[in-house]
């Protein structure tokens, strides 16, 4: 792709800078996205993605699997709907930031709390837009995901060659724990469950039904909404650190063990967790993993993962069941994946992409034991994989 | 699961003729269900009524029946064809009818004709609301409190249940005719009693009103494996209340948190699932809450629609295609989406711009309705755009309607003496349901009303008010500054969406220097690629759209990626509107057509979601764009950086394409064909009478005058009746034959609004003469008559309306040869490279020129199908220079009668008057084709809706000039055993001629009249002729009785001539049914 904007000579001298930009987005290569601030007055650095969502913009902020990442999104129009206090799925977004192509208008909806550039200065993300994000998208497309560095100024100082210094230095996410650092430091219980629209006295989120099985889950980023649909079907679920034991955990005398989804290279993750899920699997207890959950799961039985070129996000991608023939329509979010013959024998690939064939989902033969690269939990996206937390709480029966 | 293997022969039924609510999206899906059927190896047998389809094209199936869509006709080729299975879902209400009375009535069974893509029960289901109500309440889907009634007293009940406002529903109608919003009991009353009328199964549904809250779409596409994908949520900008077809709406849905989004898809699969609707696409409508969010299902249709041919041009996902293909055993993931190549079709698209569609309306057209719009649709034609933003979006949306507007243009609202906002007037002006709404939101907050006042009394959502009040604020902002001088002011203006003319009018610049002013700036669209999923993976279909995109500091991503080939473009026709339809699209597809396959790559510009020309794969490359000359102008420049733009088509695509031949010429674009001057020639009166003078050629007596003293002068000299009209219209708008100087006076008092600074024509009117329309081939040395057409109705009324014959019935050979010579002439006078349409007028076997249009003309595919000659794609090769000689013409009439009747919307207009006259009013066309005129005759009154009775009474009340002609007509049906009935005069005239005759009253002397007869259900056929405004204005009840009540009804002599032959044509037995294939030797 020819990129006009890259060809700054040797990338020294700071370009021109429009009139008016209050934000710039700066890739490792020195290419420079002129734009108009929004959000927080901050600089951060990480890698660039994109997800191609139409709607659910506070979910994914706030989906911790975003750790580590600027966000653009494919779709011009975000805020459109404000920001509320439902639609979260994390106290603290872990996500550094978002790329927009027009600017943000005021909220238009009746479940809106706030605007949503007022949200994202109360979580400190910064934002920038007037961004051509199709152009970036194409760039991410074909040059695989970008580091870079989101600075909004509103005074409209920018240090372009210490921003682009900032950006190049930037490790990358290969290699990088980062479920430490969004998961929880203690367990806690979970005993919120999964929204309901109705009248206005029974719309919310809905109230616990009896507990009949006990579930541990693992949180390397976890999703709020996959703890919902635990408890949703009847679990009452602890959630535990990524760091925790297994013998922490076994003693809890679980039903079931889940592994959460979250950011990061698994390769890095695994390196603690690994030996701690090889015992969970070990004990016969029926393990269910989503995500950074499912590559750890992959890695314990002795495959290997490895970053994909641009990743998998958003809420339209076709995974198919291999065992019904299905297709599901499901929501994404992940940079890594695990690598194909590399799964040992006597597991089973049970799901995979239909945009690129990659594995999807795994299961081992005899042992109450499988999990997905896709979020299941939705949230944002569609529904079609809930099934699998039926599947889950099945085998606790 | 594979394609199935126990099925060899499937029949499509279409939808026949472009009425209002079915147009051509349904040619758009039969043709891509036609390909893709055939595709799979299954012989495809077609049946549609409509020649100017392309998918009657003879090529498209193995048989294609050019015959009317009547459960008779359609049993009728059952029984020929023998086809292992129907499917009945492309052809919209008119298929699905047409199939549930087949499945009733055990034809289908019978046969052994399997439905499928819907089945009867589903069919039953999704359209009866009663099954469709018990359906959604065992899902859980709330819909709006409602009850279905069959008489008054029922719909008193309901409506204490449900108050005022109360939505009114009939069964089975289409587009909702004969539905409405009742906001007063009197109107509900009203309403209710013509609704039961008009229902088939007399039933009604009324139902709480939801007026106000936001109204949703989404395309849905289920296999045979349950794999649910939506493919589209379409938002509508005007609340509920407004037929989805009338609203502005964008795609995607912006103002739906995720929450209610899948809320929405969750509901819309379980409505599929819970219909039954197996396979194919569907659409499902929903309301929403504006206050609390909730959400009540309004309808659901189990085929695809016209929101189908919305969102698959909105998104790139071929839903016809696919849905063809699922309904013969696919599954979603064994399907290719074509435009990445290397995804499955088992997903759902996802877009990075705003498609905003806007729908065109003509009630200029229909003087005496009213301009409101209601749940019944109005809309005649509809225009697609696409930006990045929304108020791009929005902005190119205006100006591709074609009605003058350049963006969000000025209109009056109410203000005081002082010129001060009389708010109360403003907020009664937003508040009511009219076609350019969003223009009177735009001019409230020009006035200074708030988003919050604008919103209460218009109820249109915030967001999108915002957008429209932030264009206002730039607007004010460059009247107040004038342009940007800098390349990033100017950028960020026309990523407003802000077209050079807007910009000019807004500076009192003209467009030029704007448009100079923006590119010596730098400032030029990039193009961006629809490919179903927001760049994820590379598009290889070239489909695009323009937008303003960058920084203005760094060159804009652009990715029309040009080819080094040599190319042609051509114009299509923007929004169908009365005068321009689905005729013109049909040759430029043609036109894309032939020259593909002559080796050039095709470039097609559009801005009709509903065509097949913007189809992805019609053309090799596809712009979808507002046809105005900055958007052409700026995608040449754009393919002229690689490879060779030859020229320009802009003689195919109707008066749209034609009014940007001056600007392309200008730009030093080249235009192929016939040259723009001669075209222009042929228009200005006073160059074409020279050249008339020249030839030798005659006209009726005529004149040009600037203003109404000179129009009385001249309509003096020439003598009354005179035709009269402005210059420079297309579909005769505005033209009407005037009588006296009375209503010339009134008539110019009008003209000059319709003609702006154009001058106004006045023609002699030859009464009682054959009008004549001849279609001509010409490469500019050499000419061939391609089909001549004598028109069933006398002249004077507009060619686009009557009823014509292929070959022509009565002219001596003798005048046929003097119209050729004269055609040929004519060909060769304005050096003709193309197609050339010239309607005569012969009286007393004299011909006389009435006009010439050295283009494309609305008759050339009912000429193609007709004939069995391709002319618009000869036409189209001509024009890139290969000489006539190289093709096979043919050169004998043949030897069977085609005819083609028009359909008029007149029923969707309670209150107009339903006479013709020189003013199109016909929507579309139907052909009916047989060994013999009569047959061929009885077949297009059938097709075009007209149930002919064989026996029964006939109304005969005619004008003193038609009295002696009708006494052998009047002998005739008596023989055949038709009571006559008359009005005095008439009645006379056929007793003094021995003949029976029953009378009855005129409607002004007195009950009981001819209509409380027509009412009673006494009369079957209705001859009735007139002349002058008084006797005109007197039968109008008597038409529009004799159309709420569908009797068929003749103005004219020779009309109700040929409806006598052919219900003798009709008693002999039944009408054969042979496809177009059979009667044409060649093939397109």
């Amino acid at each position: 792709m020819a990129d006009a904007l890259a060809t700054d000579p040797g990338h020294k001298a700071a370009p021109a800078k429009p009139d008016g930009a209050t934000a710039a987005l700066i890739l490792s290569d020195g290419t420079v996205f002129w734009g108009r601030g929004l959000g927080a007055a901050r600089t951060t650095v990480g890698e660039v993605c994109f997800n191609t969502s139409m709607t659910g913009y506070q979910e994914i902020m706030t989906d911790p699997s975003y750790a580590g990442q600027i966000i653009t999104f494919t779709f011009p129009h975000i805020g459109n709907v404000g920001a509320n206090s439902n639609d979260v799925e994390t106290a603290t977004p872990h996500s550094l930031g978002l790329v927009l192509r027009a600017d943000m208008t005021d909220p238009s909806n009746h479940r809106a709390e706030r605007h949503f550039d007022d949200w994202l200065k109360s979580v400190n993300l910064p934002g920038i837009s007037g961004v051509d994000t199709r152009r970036l998208t194409r760039r991410i497309r074909d040059g695989g995901a970008p580091n870079g560095v989101l600075c909004h100024a509103p005074d409209g100082n920018f240090d372009i060659p210490a921003l682009r210094k900032q950006a190049a230095a930037w490790p990358g996410l290969e290699g990088m724990d980062l479920a430490a650092k969004v998961s929880c430091t203690q367990s806690y219980a979970w005993d919120g469950s999964t929204w309901a629209f109705g009248a206005d006295d029974t719309e919310g989120y809905q109230p616990a039904p009896a507990v009949r099985h006990r579930v541990v889950a693992m949180d390397f980023g976890a999703k709020r909404n996959i703890l919902r649909n635990l408890v949703a079907l009847g679990c009452e679920v602890t959630v535990v650190p990524a760091n925790n034991a297994a013998e922490e955990i076994l003693a809890r005398d679980p039903d079931g063990i889940f592994l959460a989804n979250g950011p990061g290279d698994p390769a890095a993750t695994g390196a603690y967790a690994v030996p701690e899920i090889r015992k969970l699997i070990d004990s016969g207890k029926p393990v269910f993993g989503i995500c950074l959950g499912h590559q750890m799961l992959s890695l314990a039985l002795g495959a290997r993962t490895e970053k994909m070129h641009m990743g998998h996000r958003g809420g339209n991608h076709p995974v198919k069941d291999l065992t019904t023939g299905k297709v599901e329509i499901t929501s994404q979010n992940h940079g890594f994946v695990i690598s194909e013959g590399t799964l040992p024998d006597g597991v089973e690939i049970t799901h995979r992409s239909l945009f690129d064939g990659s594995i999807e989902g795994i299961r081992v033969t005899g042992k109450p034991v499988f999990s997905v690269q896709y979020h299941p939990e939705a949230s944002p996206g569609p529904k079609d994989s809930h099934y699998l937390f039926q599947r889950f709480v099945d085998l606790m029966e | 699961m594979p394609k199935r293997t126990d099925i060899s022969s499937i029949i499509i039924i279409g939808a026949g003729p472009i009425v209002i609510g079915q147009a051509c999206e349904f040619d758009y899906s039969g043709t891509q269900a036609c390909k893709a059927l055939k595709e799979e190896g299954y012989r495809v047998i077609l049946v549609n009524s409509n020649p100017a389809t392309i998918m009657t094209d003879p090529g498209l199936a193995d048989a294609t029946y050019v015959e009317p869509i009547t459960p008779s006709t359609v049993a009728r080729i059952l029984e020929k064809e023998r086809p292992d299975a129907m499917l009945p879902t492309m052809g919209g209400q008119t298929a699905l009818n047409t199939a549930l009375a087949l499945a009733k009535d055990g034809t289908l069974e019978r046969l052994g004709v399997e439905l499928i893509g819907a089945n009867l029960e589903a069919i039953e289901k999704a359209e009866d609301r009663l099954l469709f109500r018990q359906a959604m309440d065992k899902i859980g889907l709330e819909s709006p409190r409602s009850s279905l009634v069959s008489n008054d007293e029922e719909a008193q009940e309901a409506l204490k249940a449900v108050g005022l406002p109360a939505i009114i529903r009939p069964s089975f109608t289409l587009a909702g005719t004969g539905g409405g919003i009742a906001y007063n009991i009197q109107e509900f009353e009203e309403i209710v009693r013509n609704g039961l009328r008009l229902s088939p199964v007399h039933t009604v549904l009324i139902e709480e009103s939801v007026l106000g809250w936001k109204e949703f779409e989404m395309e849905v596409v289920r296999d045979n494996a349950d794999n649910c994908i939506i493919i589209c949520a379409i938002e509508n900008i005007d609340p509920m209340g407004i037929h989805t077809g009338d609203s502005v709406t964008v795609a995607p849905a912006l103002t739906l948190t995720d929450k209610e989004y899948q809320r929405m898809r969750d509901a819309s699969i379980a409505v599929l699932r819970e219909i039954g609707v197996d396979t194919g696409g569907s659409n499902v409508q929903f309301a929403v809450s504006p206050e609390t969010g909730r959400l009540v299902i309004i309808e659901m249709n189990p085929r695809v629609s016209r929101s189908s041919a919305l969102a698959s041009k909105a998104t790139g996902f071929p839903i016809a295609k696919i849905a063809a293909k699922l309904a013969v055993g696919y599954t979603l993931d064994e399907l290719d989406n074509d435009i990445t190549g290397v995804t499955p079709a088992s997903f759902e698209p996802t877009i990075d711009y705003v498609v905003t569609k806007m729908p065109r309306f003509t009630f200029e057209k229909f003087p005496g309705a009213e301009a409101k719009l209601t749940t019944s649709m109005k809309s005649v034609g509809e225009a697609m755009s696409i930006g990045r933003t929304f108020a791009e979006s929005l902005q190119k949306a205006l100006r591709s309607m074609e009605t003058g507007l350049t963006g969000l243009d000025e209109v009056e609202l109410p203000v005081d003496a002082d010129g001060v906002v009389d708010r109360a007037g403003a907020i009664a002006a937003l508040s009511e349901p009219v076609p350019d709404r969003l223009l009177r939101v735009a001019q409230a907050f020009r006035l200074g009303l708030t988003v919050e006042e604008v919103y209460d009394a218009s109820s249109i959502d915030p967001w999108f008010l915002r957008h429209i009040a932030a264009i206002v604020a730039a607007e004010e902002k460059i009247r107040a500054d004038g342009l940007p001088k800098d390349r990033q002011g100017m950028l960020e203006l026309k990523k407003f969406g802000f077209s050079d003319m807007r910009l000019a009018t807004l500076t009192g610049q003209d467009e030029a220097t704007v448009a100079s002013a923006r590119r010596a700036l730098g400032v030029t669209p990039v193009y961006k690629r629809i490919d179903t999923c927001a760049a994820e993976f590379p598009a290889k279909t070239p489909y695009m759209y323009s937008a303003y995109e960058g920084d203005g500091l760094n060159e804009p991503e652009c990715e029309s990626e040009p080819t080094d080939r040599e190319k042609i473009l051509i114009l299509g026709g923007g929004p169908n509107r009365i005068g321009q339809g689905i005729e013109f699209d049909y040759c430029c597809v043609h036109a894309a057509y032939a020259l593909s396959e002559a080796g050039y790559e095709t470039i097609m510009v559009n801005c009709n979601p509903e065509t097949v020309s913007t189809d992805y794969d019609t053309s090799d490359r596809l712009y979808f764009e507002p046809l105005t000359a900055e958007d052409v102008i700026e995608l040449v420049r754009v393919e002229q950086r690689n490879g060779t733009v030859k020229g320009v088509i802009v003689q195919f695509g109707g008066q749209t394409p034609l009014k940007l031949a001056n600007a392309l010429e200008v730009a030093g674009i080249p235009i192929l064909g016939t040259s723009p001057d001669a075209i222009d020639l042929a228009e200005d009166r006073e160059r074409f009478q020279k050249l008339l003078n020249k030839l030798g050629l005659k006209q009726p007596d005529n004149g040009i005058v600037t203003s109404s003293d000179q129009a009385e002068v001249e309509a003096a000299r020439i003598g009354y009746p005179v035709v009269i009209r402005p210059s420079y219209v297309l579909g005769g708008r505005a033209m009407e034959i005037v009588h006296d100087v009375t209503s010339l006076r009134r008539y110019m008092t009008q003209a000059v609004i319709a003609s702006g600074k154009n001058p106004v024509l006045i023609d002699g009117f030859l009464s009682h003469a054959v009008e004549v329309d001849v279609d001509c081939l010409a490469d500019g040395t050499r000419s061939h008559i391609a089909g001549i057409m004598e028109h069933i109705e006398e002249a004077g009324i507009h060619s686009g309306d009557s009823a014509c014959s292929l070959p022509p019935q009565s002219l001596p050979e003798a005048v046929i040869k003097e119209i050729r010579r004269q055609t040929a002439l004519l060909a060769d006078g304005l050096s003709v490279k193309g197609l050339m349409n010239v309607q005569f007028a012969v009286k007393d076997d004299e011909v006389f020129l009435l006009e010439v249009n050295p283009r494309a003309s609305r008759t050339v595919p009912f000429v193609a199908k007709a004939t069995g000659s391709p002319i618009a794609k000869i036409a189209a090769r001509v024009m890139a220079g290969e000489p006539l000689s190289s093709f096979d013409l043919p050169t004998r009439d043949p030897a069977h009668v085609a005819v083609k009747e028009a359909v008029f919307p007149f029923a969707r207009f309670p209150g107009v008057d339903s006479i013709l006259g020189p003013e199109m009013k016909s929507t579309g066309e139907v052909m009916g084709i047989d060994k013999d005129f009569a047959a061929a005759f009885a077949k297009s009154q059938i097709a075009s809706g007209t149930n002919l009775p064989s026996s029964g009474t006939v109304f005969i009340s005619v004008r003193d000039g038609d009295k002696p002609e009708i006494i052998a007509l009047a002998r005739e049906l008596s023989k055949m055993g038709f009571l006559l009935l008359a009005t005095s005069g008439t009645a006379l005239t056929l007793k003094e001629a021995g003949l029976r005759v029953d009378r009855t009253k005129k409607v002004l002397e007195g009950r009981p009249h001819i209509v409380d007869n027509m009412l009673s259900g006494h009369v079957d056929l209705v001859i009735n002729t007139t002349e002058g405004a008084q006797a005109i204005a007197d039968s109008f009840s008597l038409r529009r009785t004799a159309l709420t009540h569908n009797i068929p009804y003749y103005t004219t002599v020779e009309g109700a001539k040929a409806a006598v032959k052919a219900i003798n044509a009709i008693r002999k037995g039944h009408l054969e049914v042979t496809p177009l294939q059979t009667y044409l030797s060649g093939s397109f």
